[in-house]
Order: C-alpha cells, then sequence, then structure tokens
C-alpha cells in the first residue's frame, strides 16, 4: 500500500506540474504580444517595454515558470488584465463556491433520479418500462447541455414562471432563495447526469441480478425491494464510481455552460467572461484552481472503492 | 471419486436452458400481427405528416408539430413492424435511419455551394428578405429564415460543412497522433510508457471543456485551430485503446513470429501492430466524432468558437437566447433538431460498431 | 437442539404426512431457438426426514426441476410451469408473492451449489444469517445476532461469534458453505432443496459437508432433495434415488434396490461409471458414449435411444411410460423405470 501510495503521489506531482506548465504556456500562444493585448494599440514603445518588464515577459521561460508557480503555490494568482484589474484569487473564490454548489446538486438530483430508474429498468428487464427508459436514456446523451439547458428555460422559465431564469442568491443569505434558484440550473446538469448513470447502473444491476446470491436471498424469503436496495445496489456500483470520475469533466463543462446560460456568476461565467475579453492571467489561474481540483478529486474516486467493495478493501490496505 | 463418474460435457441445449435461465425475465417475442395493420399505420402516419407539412401551413406552430412527430413516430412503428416482417425479427429500422440521415447530412454538407439553397451568410444581400419565417417546406425557405432573414436551410448545411471538417480534421488528427504514441508506449513500455502516461494523464486532468475555453482564449478561431484544439481532446483516449490492444497483440504469436524472422522494430509495430490496434480505434470513432461535434458547437455556442455571421449549429442555436427563442421557437429548434439528429445517430451506430468490432467493449 | 424441533413439531401438519408433493410437473422454457421442455412431466413425494437423491446429466433438468418446485421459477415471458407442487400443504404457484416469500426460507431452504457466489461479497456472514432471522421471525437485531451464533455453531463452525463479523471472502470454501447451509436453515425448513451442494469443494470437504446434512437432517427432522450430477454423492445418503435423463424421470428406486438391481439402461450406464475401489487397476472406467439430446427437438421415443447399446427400432417408435417393475411377477410399488428393453429384468 505504501508503495503504490507513493507512486500515486508522485504521478500526481507530474501531472500538476505538467498542467501548470501548459497553463502558464497558454500566454506564449498569444498571437499577438501580450502588452499590446493589455495597453491596446497605439502607444509608446517605452509604454509597452514597461508592462512586459512588470510581466516580467523579457526573463527567460524557466525563471518566469518558476516565479509564476512560486506566486500561485503561495496564492498569488496575478492580477487581471483587463479593467478593472481585479485580483484573480479573490474573483475565483467568490465564484467557486457557485460552482461547486451547482455541481454537488446537479450530481445528487442525478443520483436521485438515476437509481430508482436504473432499478425499475433492470428489475422488468426487457419489458416496456426498461425500453422506454433505456430509450430515453440514449436519446437523453445526444442532447448537448447548452441546448437541454435552453430548453428547459423555455418550458420551465419562460412558459410556466415556476422557477427564475437569472439571478443567484447566496446561500448565506438565504437556504430557501439559493436552492429555488439553484434548481433549474441543477436540472439541466442533472439530465445529462441522470441519463449516463441509469445506462450503467441498468446494466450492472442486471449482470448483478443473476448472481448466485440474489437467488440465494430470494430463497430466504427476501422481499424485491430488500434484495435491489440491500443486496444488488452496493454490487453494481463500482462501474458508476469508475464513471464518477470520467464523468466529472463533463460535470464541469455543463456547469459551466449552465452558468453562462443562466448568468450566474461562478467559475464558468468567469472563466467565459475572461476568455471573452482575453483576460489570458484569469484564465491561467481559473485553469489552474479547476484542474486541481478535478485531479484531487478523481483521487478521492479512486480510494472511495475501498469502501464499497471489502474484497478491496483487503487487497489494498 | 466424484469426477469420473461425471457424464460427458453439458449439451448445446443445456447452455440455450442457462441462457434462457439467466437471462433476465423479459423481452417478450415481438407479436408479429398482421401485415394490413402495419400498412395501415405506415399509411396513417404518412397522412399525419402530409397533413402536418402542408393543412396545417397557418396554423399554430406547435400543433403542426405536434401532428408531425405523432405521424413520424405512427409511420415508424407501421415501417419497422412491415420490415421486420419482410427481413426477419433482426431488422433494425433504426440504425439504418441514422446511416441514412448521416449519408443524406454529409451529401448535402459536400454540395451545399452548388444547391440552389438560400443566402447563408451574406447580410447586405437579404435586406429585403424576411426575417424570422416560419419554417414552411413549399415557400422559398423551407426551414425559415434568422432575424438577418438568411436562410436557414442554407445556414443548417453549411455549418454542418464547418462542424464536419472541424470534426474529422480533430478526429484525424487525434488517430494518428494518438495511434503511434500508444503503439510506441505500449511497445517500448518502461520509461517511454511512464512519460506518454503521464502527459495523456496531463490532459486528461484539464476538463475537456476548460481546456477548449483555454485555448480559444488564446488562439483565433479559425478551423484549423479549432481542430487542432478539438484534437488534443480526442488524443487521451486514442492513447489509451492503442496502447492497451498494442499490449494484448504484442504477446501473440505473429508478432512473436515477425521478430524471430528479424523484423525491425519499426516494422514490427507499422506492419504487425498497427493494423490490428486500427480496428478498435476505428470502431471508435464515430463516438469521438459525435463527441467533437458536440464540442464544437458548445464553443461556438459560448461566442468563442466560429464566429458569425458564418453559420455553425452551436452559434446558430445562440442567436436563440433571450426573448428570440420564445417568439420563434423554430431558431433554436431547427438546427438544434439537426443537431441532435446528428449526434443520436453517430452515437447509436458507433455503439453498435464498438460492440461489433471492439472485443474490449468498454462499457462507456 | 430441542427447542428448534419443538417449533418444528408445531408446524408440520399431521405425522405422516408428506412434506414435499410433485404431481406431473412440466417446465417449459422459451428460447431465442425455440422451447424446451426442461422439466417433462415428473411426480414424486417426499416425507418427513426422508432424503430423495436427484441424479443426472448437466442439462438433464434436474437444477431446473428443484428451482421449479421452490417456486423460484413461475410462468412469465420465459417459462410456462404446469401441474403441482405442494411443500407443507401449500400449493406453490398457487400462492400470492407475499405467500412465497413466506414459504422461501421458511418452509423450505435451498443450498446452491457453488459458496463462492451463493453469499453477496459486500455483506457480512451475520447479515446473511439475521435478515432472514428477522424476516420470517421477527427478531430484534440483538436476539438475530445471538440465533446467528447459534446457527453457525450448528454448522459446525468454530468462533461463531467472531465469524458474523466477517465477510465472504475472509472463509474458506468449506465455510462458506457451511454458512450457505445455516442460511437455509435458520428457521428449520420442513424441506431442504441442496442443489449439488458439494460440487464446488475439495473432496475432503465434500464428505464434511455431506455428513453434516446427514447430521442436521437427524437433529431436525427435515426432508432433503440431493440434487447432484454424482451418483457417488447420493450412494448412502438418499433413502431413494430418481435417476433424470432429459427432462424425465428414467428410473427410481430405494436406494439399495437402485444400485443393486438397476432396470434402465441409463441408470445402469452411469453405475458402471462409478470407480471403485475393488477394480482391478488399469481398467478402462465405462463412459457413456455421446451426448444428451437437444431439447428443442428431443428424440420423439425413448430420449437415450440414440445412445443406448440395448436400443431397438421399437425405442424411437414412442416414449416408454414409467412402470412399475416386477419382482417376482409382483410390481415393486418403489420401484419404476420407463424403458421398453430394461436390463436385469429377470434377474429378481
Amino acid at each position: 500500500m505504501g508503495r503504490t501510495l507513493l507512486k500515486r503521489a508522485g504521478e500526481l506531482a507530474a501531472v500538476l506540474l505538467i498542467v501548470s506548465f501548459g497553463t502558464f504556456m497558454l500566454v506564449s500562444l498569444l498571437p499577438n504580444d501580450p502588452a499590446v493585448v493589455i495597453l491596446g494599440e497605439g502607444r509608446e514603445p517605452a509604454e509597452y517595454a514597461a508592462v512586459r518588464e512588470d510581466l516580467g515577459l523579457d526573463d527567460p521561460l524557466p525563471v518566469r515558470y518558476v516565479d509564476w508557480l512560486g506566486s500561485a503555490v503561495t496564492g498569488d494568482l496575478g492580477e487581471s488584465v483587463v479593467p478593472p484589474y481585479s485580483d484573480v484569487l479573490d474573483r475565483v473564490a467568490a465564484a467557486l463556491p457557485v460552482s461547486v454548489e451547482l455541481a454537488v446538486l446537479g450530481l445528487g438530483m442525478a443520483l436521485v433520479f438515476s437509481i430508482p430508474l436504473a432499478m425499475w429498468s433492470a428489475y422488468r428487464a426487457g419489458g416496456r418500462a426498461d425500453r422506454i427508459i433505456s430509450a430515453s436514456a440514449f436519446g437523453v446523451l445526444s442532447v448537448p447541455s447548452f441546448l437541454a439547458g435552453l430548453l428547459v428555460i423555455m418550458v420551465f422559465a419562460n412558459q410556466l414562471g415556476w422557477f427564475p431564469r437569472a439571478q443567484w442568491v447566496r446561500i448565506s443569505d438565504s437556504l430557501g432563495d439559493n436552492l429555488y434558484h439553484a434548481f433549474l440550473p441543477a436540472l439541466v446538469i442533472a439530465l445529462a447526469e441522470t441519463a449516463l448513470f441509469t445506462r450503467i447502473l441498468r446494466n450492472d444491476l442486471i449482470t448483478t441480478l443473476q448472481e448466485d446470491f440474489i437467488l440465494a436471498a430470494k430463497a430466504k424469503g427476501m422481499s424485491a425491494r430488500h434484495i435491489l436496495l440491500s443486496d444488488a445496489l452496493r454490487p453494481s456500483s463500482f462501474s458508476m464510481v469508475t464513471l464518477l470520475g470520467i464523468s466529472l469533466g463533463r460535470l464541469i463543462g455543463s456547469t459551466v455552460i449552465v452558468e453562462y446560460l443562466f448568468a450566474l456568476p461562478g467559475m464558468g461565467s468567469l472563466v467565459i467572461g475572461a476568455a471573452n475579453t482575453g483576460d489570458f492571467t484569469m484564465v491561467q489561474g481559473a485553469v489552474l484552481v479547476i484542474a486541481v481540483i478535478y485531479v484531487l478529486t478523481n483521487l478521492l474516486i479512486d480510494l472511495s472503492y475501498g469502501v464499497l467493495d471489502p474484497r478491496i478493501r483487503r487487497a489494498h490496505v | 471419486m466424484s469426477e469420473l463418474t461425471q457424464v460427458s460435457t453439458p449439451p448445446a441445449y443445456g447452455q440455450a436452458v442457462d441462457a434462457a435461465v439467466s437471462s433476465p425475465p423479459g423481452r417478450r417475442r415481438r407479436r408479429s400481427g398482421s401485415p394490413w395493420g402495419a400498412a395501415a399505420l405506415a399509411v396513417l402516419g404518412v397522412a399525419g405528416i402530409a397533413v402536418g407539412v402542408a393543412a396545417l401551413r397557418g396554423a399554430n406552430g406547435w400543433l403542426q408539430l405536434a401532428v408531425i412527430v405523432a405521424g413520424l413516430g405512427l409511420a415508424y412503428a407501421g415501417v419497422g413492424r412491415l420490415l421486420r416482417r419482410r427481413f426477419g425479427a433482426g431488422f433494425d429500422l433504426m440504425s439504418w435511419l441514422c446511416a441514412g440521415w448521416l449519408v443524406l447530412l454529409v451529401l448535402a454538407a459536400l454540395l451545399a455551394p452548388v444547391l440552389p439553397l438560400g443566402e447563408h451568410q451574406d447580410l447586405a444581400s437579404t435586406l429585403d428578405a424576411p426575417v424570422f419565417a416560419r419554417p414552411d417546406l413549399f415557400s422559398e425557405y423551407p426551414l425559415g429564415t434568422n432575424n438577418f432573414g438568411l436562410d436557414l436551410l442554407s445556414r443548417v448545411l453549411h455549418g454542418a460543412r464547418a462542424s464536419l471538417i472541424v470534426a474529422l480534421g480533430a478526429v484525424a488528427i487525434g488517430l494518428v497522433v494518438g495511434a503511434a504514441l500508444g503503439i510506441v508506449s505500449g511497445f517500448f513500455r518502461k520509461a517511454t510508457d511512464a512519460v506518454i502516461g503521464v502527459l495523456t494523464n496531463s490532459l486528461l486532468a484539464v476538463p475537456p471543456l476548460i481546456l477548449l475555453i483555454a485555448l480559444a482564449t488564446v488562439l483565433d478561431p479559425s478551423l484549423r485551430n479549432l481542430a487542432f484544439a478539438l484534437a488534443l481532446l480526442a488524443l487521451p483516449s486514442v492513447v489509451r485503446i492503442a496502447r492497451a490492444s498494442t499490449m494484448t497483440f504484442v504477446q501473440r504469436e505473429f508478432v512473436l513470429a515477425a521478430r524471430a524472422m528479424g523484423a525491425s522494430r519499426m516494422r514490427v509495430m507499422t506492419r504487425e501492430l498497427l493494423p490490428n490496434v486500427m480496428l478498435p480505434l476505428l470502431s471508435y470513432a464515430m463516438v469521438m466524432i459525435s463527441v467533437l461535434i458536440v464540442a464544437e458547437a458548445s464553443l461556438s455556442f459560448l461566442g468563442l468558437g466560429i464566429q458569425p455571421p458564418d453559420p455553425s449549429w452551436g452559434n446558430m442555436i445562440a442567436e436563440g437566447e433571450g426573448d428570440a427563442f420564445e417568439q420563434h421557437p423554430h431558431i433554436v429548434l431547427v438546427p438544434g433538431l439537426v443537431l441532435f439528429l446528428t449526434v443520436f445517430s453517430l452515437n447509436l451506430l458507433g455503439e453498435k460498431a464498438r460492440k461489433r468490432f471492439d472485443p474490449r467493449q468498454a462499457k462507456l | 437442539m430441542s427447542s428448534t424441533s419443538a417449533v418444528l413439531q408445531e408446524r408440520s401438519t399431521e405425522p405422516g404426512a408428506p412434506v414435499l408433493v410433485v404431481d406431473d410437473l412440466r417446465t417449459q422454457i422459451h428460447t431465442p431457438r425455440g422451447d424446451v421442455q426442461a422439466v417433462d412431466g415428473i411426480s414424486f413425494t417426499l416425507g418427513r426426514g426422508e432424503t430423495l437423491g436427484i441424479v443426472g446429466e448437466s442439462g438433464s433438468g434436474k437444477s431446473v426441476l428443484g428451482r421449479t418446485i421452490m417456486g423460484l421459477y413461475t410462468t412469465g415471458p420465459t417459462m410456462t410451469i404446469t401441474g403441482r407442487v405442494l411443500i407443507a400443504g401449500k400449493d406453490v404457484h398457487a400462492l400470492s408473492t407475499t405467500a412465497l416469500r413466506d414459504l422461501w426460507g421458511g418452509d423450505v431452504g435451498m443450498v446452491f451449489q457453488d459458496p463462492m457466489t451463493a453469499l453477496n461479497p459486500v455483506k457480512k456472514v451475520g447479515v446473511h444469517l439475521t435478515e432472514s432471522l428477522r424476516k420470517h421471525r421477527g427478531m430484534n437485531r440483538a436476539q438475530a445476532a445471538a440465533h446467528a451464533a447459534e446457527l453457525l455453531n450448528l454448522v459446525g463452525i468454530p468462533e461463531p461469534r467472531r465469524r458474523l463479523d466477517q465477510y465472504p471472502h475472509e472463509l474458506s470454501g468449506g465455510m462458506r458453505q457451511r454458512v450457505v447451509i445455516a442460511m437455509a436453515l435458520a428457521n428449520e425448513p420442513a424441506l431442504l432443496i441442496a442443489d449439488e451442494p458439494t460440487t464446488a469443494l475439495d473432496v475432503t470437504v465434500q464428505k464434511q459437508i455431506l455428513d453434516l446434512l446427514e447430521r442436521l437432517q437427524d437433529e431436525l427432522g427435515m426432508a432433503i432433495m440431493l440434487i447432484s450430477h454424482n451418483l457417488g454423492v447420493v450412494a448412502g445418503r438418499a433413502d431413494r434415488v430418481a435417476v433424470m435423463y432429459a427432462g424425465r424421470v428414467a428410473e427410481t428406486a430405494d436406494a439399495a434396490t437402485l444400485f443393486d438391481v438397476p432396470h434402465h439402461p441409463y441408470t445402469e450406464a452411469l453405475l458402471e461409471a462409478i470407480p471403485r475401489l475393488h477394480q482391478p487397476p488399469h481398467v478402462r472406467l465405462a463412459a457413456i458414449d455421446g451426448a444428451p439430446p437437444n431439447m428443442i427437438a428431443p428424440p420423439v421415443g425413448c430420449r437415450f435411444a440414440p445412445r443406448c447399446r440395448y436400443a431397438q427400432p421399437d425405442c424411437t417408435a414412442a416414449p416408454p411410460v414409467l412402470d412399475a417393475a416386477l419382482v417376482r411377477g409382483v410390481a415393486d410399488p418403489r420401484h419404476s423405470f420407463a424403458c421398453y428393453h430394461p436390463v436385469n429384468a429377470g434377474g429378481q
């Protein structure tokens, strides 16, 4: 265990180093001189030189990278290069909770929807309900999240008027209002995830339901509900947990889109706004933060296998 | 003593029973019904579509849409039954429809410049055209017009050109680079494998859309740059699949035989491994194309991809943001439906291809 | 275990009444390739404390028979079941779902072939036992745990308290099968269906498990249906034996009679395939040529005819019926077989 953990940690460090380097190198992909991007055109050459000096662009690349990484690690992600030149870390710190809440709510909703759907589907596999659920899940997976978002807004916000379409209320202000405003965006995020989870969980449940221990539980007189919930669900959830790691990337993607659609002040709006104005320090900072969170969450998911499967727990611990 | 008393092996019948017993209760055998019922269903469906398209031209748009969708459903059910009766129960109408849609789309996109279509891009030439014209197959604008009076059918097809070029280009780049890296990684193992592994993991460490947005911040939104950016998304999975299949094939006899005959490592990789690795990769390509089409559309929707007035499905859907969608739903529904049908078709056929050709058949 | 057998006394209807009655049971399985008559008209009765051995090759329908009797297989889209099964007087296939659940784990328990797969890998041993106790007897957590430990003790597992907290993968194969048996016995069933209970185990462990079943039967007085592909397993354990071939009973008799004077050529062939200690070394064991028939389109007449060394033209004309064997001209009601040209016919 100690050695594998050490190996994992080493890989993790290498990945984070490369990601940070890539993020850092974004600037050098800029077709124009960053100083020109910041000041606009038509200034004195000396002014450009001053900005370049300020950004440290005249130093050799490795020096600049070490400088940048050093300040990033100590919490200094620099300042935005467009007005109002705000501190990147402050903006990220303000936006992150919104995105995390949306993602967690969306994921939670997806689990709440998909587990019963998958159970129903698997229990009556091949039946009418199963065919309808499976076909719908496949269809929903082919609807890009921005399209789904637009349709949801049109139906629930515009036509029915049940939910607000834009505005964000912070949790600290009012939990109820916050949830009310977060519901629709979270629903959009949950749609695709629900479809995916339902499909995977259904297939695994069908496999599990053919196991002898399910027959044994039946032969003990356990009810169908008991068998599904207590016997079948946990052994069937491994693929779904693996999937959680893979779908996390998609989840972040749809959170970004949903924030943009609903004009919510999260990381997505921050990144898209910055991208549209060419605010590359903001994009750099935000991408770095997202990547670190993403990598660490995936690690956590890996570690959670042991909790689900006692056999692995024994092998690894 | 016990093993010897066992008499002969389980017969084919035993397996059939096991299969039937262990297979989940269900998939009732389809009742075939009378051919006349199926034909009636199909005729009714076609009639419904005709009524929806022609007779309800002036009626409420949602009603018209509902009638057409219902007609399509009936026609699908009827024709499906007729064809299953003719070609056997295994006939899968949906797959054929999906393939048909993709062929149609590709042909139309290829021929878009020479087809007699309306204006798709030049705002100056549509000053006197109606804006927000409703879709009407018998009018000059079969799928309607947008807020500048540009023809939606023409824009959808030109948008398809952009989407397909970008996605296909990206998949091609991803396949070539990814297969090379994956084969090298799986063949040499050790340090090479470790380095390539860490690099692909690093690519995976940034969520796909975030990676695209970051690249879009600093790159010009040209088709070429878009294709390269999307290729980066496709790369990690290609490398992983290529590496995994290389590692299984490298131990097979035919590779050992080639090496024993003195084939160079280069030759083993290109002549022996590459052809075998390509099959699972190609079966995965359809799904990859669909993922990349969605990625490009998302980026264009966010205003970071293909820039208007050049049409792309993403930026066409973005035109409907706000009030335009509420007043004129076809602005979103037309490109949205085309995008959905394309992605759906690619997913469906891709899934089939993967089940058939990729023995490892990942669950995803 | 006097307290437990007292419970059983209360439950069993009247002394002498059969625990299990199977009457012309047929299970037809609908497969994509056609319908399979997996169980084709089987009848027998089983009394308290009695053991019936069901012997046949893989695919002879013996496992399907066990599960049909249990009521785990019911008429539905994939199969059709006709005939009657009475367990402790209850018509299994007429029971409601809830009544069936009371029957399972209550009146009838089942032991499965492979203890590796019959236990849920993510559940502790204790949970496997207690959930059934709590459902059927309404015990609370502590009572159920105490009783579960008692059950483990009964099936010969040392340190039962500690075992309750272990996961199945922490036990050996033999231990796991003991747990499976404990699970089946949790509520002192009147009938135990043991479907190949020793097939997946080492030879030395096989004997222990069979001895255990025998001891438990003496203590609890239940009827046992012992299903096996192995005549050797059934020999000496079963009071009566039914030999199944292709969904039908080929021959049934008291164990001793069957082993001494088999009438059906198939039984004879099975017996010849058992290696014996007093056999001279290096003698080839007899094997039965060919494979069991394709059950989607079984042979018209006797289903064993294509593999039978005594087959005559009339064997393939119509299927032979199960008839009582004659002992000195008198029909023996406990011995019957289905064959036109029986072996050992004039023997007694």
